[in-house]
């Protein structure tokens, strides 16, 4: 049964204003829950005036954000020193909609899945949009004019290239197993085995590559604040850092969609009871996997300092690359003696 | 297109191909004020000049106008970050001047409190040095055991940075009851702190990998710098003054000497680690052996007499009128006194004309000396490595400017 036009507009519509609301709410409060688990880890309390516990604290920050004075260096290039944070936060947050959450439901009578955009070349797509968010990174630290700022997009842009290498690669294996680049596909097949158990090491390779794509500790060189400042977005303030800051957390957020799509399942876990909850459990079997992602990355956070920039090309290069290889290669040749 | 080139406002001397970067006197890892001008290739440092006296505070003229005892509490703003070691070196060239003998007690207790604040000292500095390489827990865990530190500070002497606790003659107060049991239940408690920040650091692949290696400078160099502290000691020279020239009685305590030989920020991180263990050390035998008796010198007219003494007697009265309202003569001399400080040698050099007020106080600050050897360090490392360095050396920019 073919869809009319006008109604899938209309459901692609309403599954984009529930994606980027939940998405944004989900930003702002991963980063309360960072502040809070970091403050933890280091036997602090956290955030703790703002609505009980703090829980109010992301519309506070929100707001502080929105009234801040906007400065635009006086030689900074007008134009693109606007793009740079739009282009951050667009492609951060289109890389999000061929991500599938869930199985399939009805609405308006019509089936329809979790997922905004069902592609059958999804994660291809998702890689190629990824890559672009080193744009804002570069534009934004050349057109600032100040030297730290360019030291840190420099960094930033030949970081994410080179760990965008060994994060594609990773992903090469179970794309190989599953024969498919549909995440849909990719996770129908691993309704038997999670590809974490015969793709361990992709797996680790990509969780690495993933710190490094996102621009998190132990890889924050382009950010460095010990070293360079705040790195690109230091001349930045107002929304045009929120920007940035908020890229960063849908980053994050990709990045675990993908790591549970590919290696963790997906929505695959115990479905029981009735209708409803069959349709909802796997969803929430999703978030429950990528919640752990997310709390693995604030957790290394609390815990490992950061590399120096040649240890860190030295390790892209001279490990990851290579052992991502091999990994293409061992699987390639497991997969056609099973044939 | 603007080139990256004019930017208003900042140092843009181009020379060829290499860039001029301004690091500081704001900016979060040079530990206050320093200023590097660096001068990069890419990420590589070629040439690295230090600028320093943006916390100048003009402490050394000021001991000029100030009567003997009241220098005292100036001389807490010079190392901030170890206020009773300066403290120590000042009443300790004075007393020379006068040739005041301290009673042991008192002696003993400076020990004590000394030891306390080289811990106090190198708590900072691990957890500043570590936040600047990223590591930010430790930075909350140091202070979080440093705060009982200040606590104990905050009983002795009332303040929690500036204490002022030592006077010439002595001390500024009796040790109060229960400081004993208090320094007892740190001291039993932090070693394992210790155990903790290690386990974060000392094996951590990351960790030294940017710490080995990094910021070598030879003993031959180190000596002829003027490097002294953990730094020297971290290039094989066990210079501490504790050992070679005791003071306040440190000949009564058993200690080691930390040094190691590879002389790199890791060897450094290392050597305090060893030297806040050897402070405990000293800490529990200044706690098994304090000496009972007065805590401060029996000399009228220098120290202050005490109260109930002063209600009694015509004489200690007059006495603390004098010495408040116009301090007391110190014969005339010049003295130059030395002490290990958590950064290395402190010297006090202070001249008396025979009136109340020193004619001139000098201060030797380890920092200071440390600091002129950080470019040959820098040179040709990377950018991230300056500021694992500039850590390394534990400078406290009071103690640069004076």
């Amino acid at each position: 049964m073919s869809m009319p036009t006008g109604i899938f507009i209309l459901i692609s519509l309403i599954k984009c204003a529930i994606a980027l609301f939940v998405l944004l709410t989900l930003v702002a409060y991963i980063q309360l829950a960072e502040r809070k688990i970091v403050a933890h880890i280091q036997s602090r309390v956290g955030p703790n005036r703002v609505g009980p516990y703090g829980f109010l604290q992301p519309a506070a920050d929100a707001i502080k954000f929105i009234l801040k004075e906007e400065v635009t260096p006086a030689a900074a290039h007008k134009l693109l020193y606007l793009m740079a944070p739009m282009i951050s936060v667009v492609v951060a947050l289109v890389a999000i909609s061929v991500v599938p959450i869930g199985g399939t439901f009805h609405l308006f009578g019509y089936p329809t899945q979790f997922q905004i955009a069902d592609i059958n070349i999804g994660l291809l797509f998702l890689l190629g949009v990824m890559s672009l968010g080193v744009y804002g990174i570069v534009l934004a630290g050349w057109s600032s004019n100040s030297k730290y700022s360019f030291l840190g997009s420099l960094r930033g842009g030949s970081q994410m290239v080179s760990y965008e290498l060994a994060l594609g690669l990773a992903l090469i294996g179970p794309v190989m197993i599953a024969g498919s680049l549909d995440l849909r596909q990719i996770v129908q097949a691993q309704s038997h085995i999670w590809y974490i158990i015969p793709e361990f090491v992709a797996f680790c390779i990509y969780l690495t590559a993933a710190f490094a794509e996102t621009n998190r500790i132990p890889f924050d060189l382009p950010e460095a604040e010990g070293e360079l400042g705040a790195g690109y977005h230091t001349e930045y303030s107002s929304m045009k850092f929120a920007m940035f800051f908020l890229a960063e957390y849908v980053n994050m957020v990709t990045v675990s969609c993908v790591a549970t799509l590919v290696f963790l399942g997906g929505w695959h876990g115990p479905v029981f009871g009735p209708p409803q909850l069959q349709l909802w459990l796997p969803v929430f079997w999703f978030c429950l996997k990528v919640g752990f992602f997310l709390f693995l990355y604030i957790w290394v956070r609390g815990t490992l300092p950061r590399f120096r920039y040649d240890q860190l090309m030295a390790f892209g290069w001279k490990f990851l690359v290579p052992l991502a290889l091999a990994n293409v290669l061992i699987t390639g040749v497991v997969l056609s003696v099973m044939k | 297109m603007p080139e990256l080139t004019t930017a208003p406002g900042v140092d843009t001397e181009t020379t060829g191909r290499n860039l001029i970067l301004n690091m500081g006197p704001q900016h979060p890892s040079t530990h206050g004020v320093l200023r590097l001008v660096l001068e990069i290739d890419g990420e590589m440092v070629v040439r690295a000049l230090p600028d320093i006296g943006y916390l100048h505070t003009g402490i050394e003229k000021s001991c000029e106008s100030k009567y003997y005892h009241q220098v005292v509490p100036l001389t807490d703003r010079i190392d901030y970050l170890s206020p009773l070691t300066n403290n120590l070196c000042y009443v300790l060239a004075v007393e020379k001047l006068l040739g005041l003998e301290v009673p042991r007690r008192a002696r003993w207790t400076r020990v004590m409190l000394n030891e306390l604040t080289r811990i106090n000292s190198h708590l900072v500095w691990l957890g500043t040095h570590a936040l600047d390489i990223g590591a930010m827990s430790v930075f909350l865990y140091c202070f979080r055991e440093r705060e009982e530190l200040q606590k104990i500070f905050e009983f002795v002497s009332g303040q929690r940075m500036m204490t002022s606790y030592f006077r010439i003659g002595g001390l500024a107060l009796e040790p109060p009851l229960g400081l004993m049991e208090r320094v007892a239940d740190f001291v039993s408690m932090f070693p394992s702190k210790i155990d903790e920040y290690e386990d974060l650091l000392t094996a951590n692949r990351i960790w030294v990998g940017r710490t080995q290696g990094v910021g070598y400078i030879s003993a031959e160099d180190a000596v002829a710098w003027g490097l002294t502290g953990p730094s020297l000691r971290a290039a094989g020279v066990p210079l501490d003054l504790r050992k070679t020239n005791p003071y306040s009685s440190y000949d009564e305590f058993q200690f080691d000497v930390p040094t190691r030989t590879e002389s790199d920020v890791y060897s450094r991180y290392l050597v305090r680690i060893a030297e806040m263990r050897e402070s405990v050390k000293i800490i529990r035998q200044a706690l098994d052996g304090m000496p009972e008796g007065p805590w401060k010198a029996d000399a009228d007219g220098i120290v202050l007499p005490d109260r109930d003494h002063m209600k009694a007697e015509m004489e200690a009265l007059i006495y603390q009128f004098k010495i408040v309202t116009e301090g007391f003569r110190v014969p005339p001399g010049e003295v130059f006194q030395a002490i290990e400080s958590p950064r290395g040698i402190m010297g006090y050099y202070v001249v008396a004309d025979g009136t109340t007020k020193p004619y001139r106080c000098h201060m030797r600050a380890a920092s200071f000396c440390n600091l002129q050897a950080l470019p040959k360090m820098i040179e040709g490392r990377l950018i991230a490595d300056v500021v694992a360095i500039i850590g390394s050396i534990d400078i406290v920019l009071g103690d640069v400017d004076r």
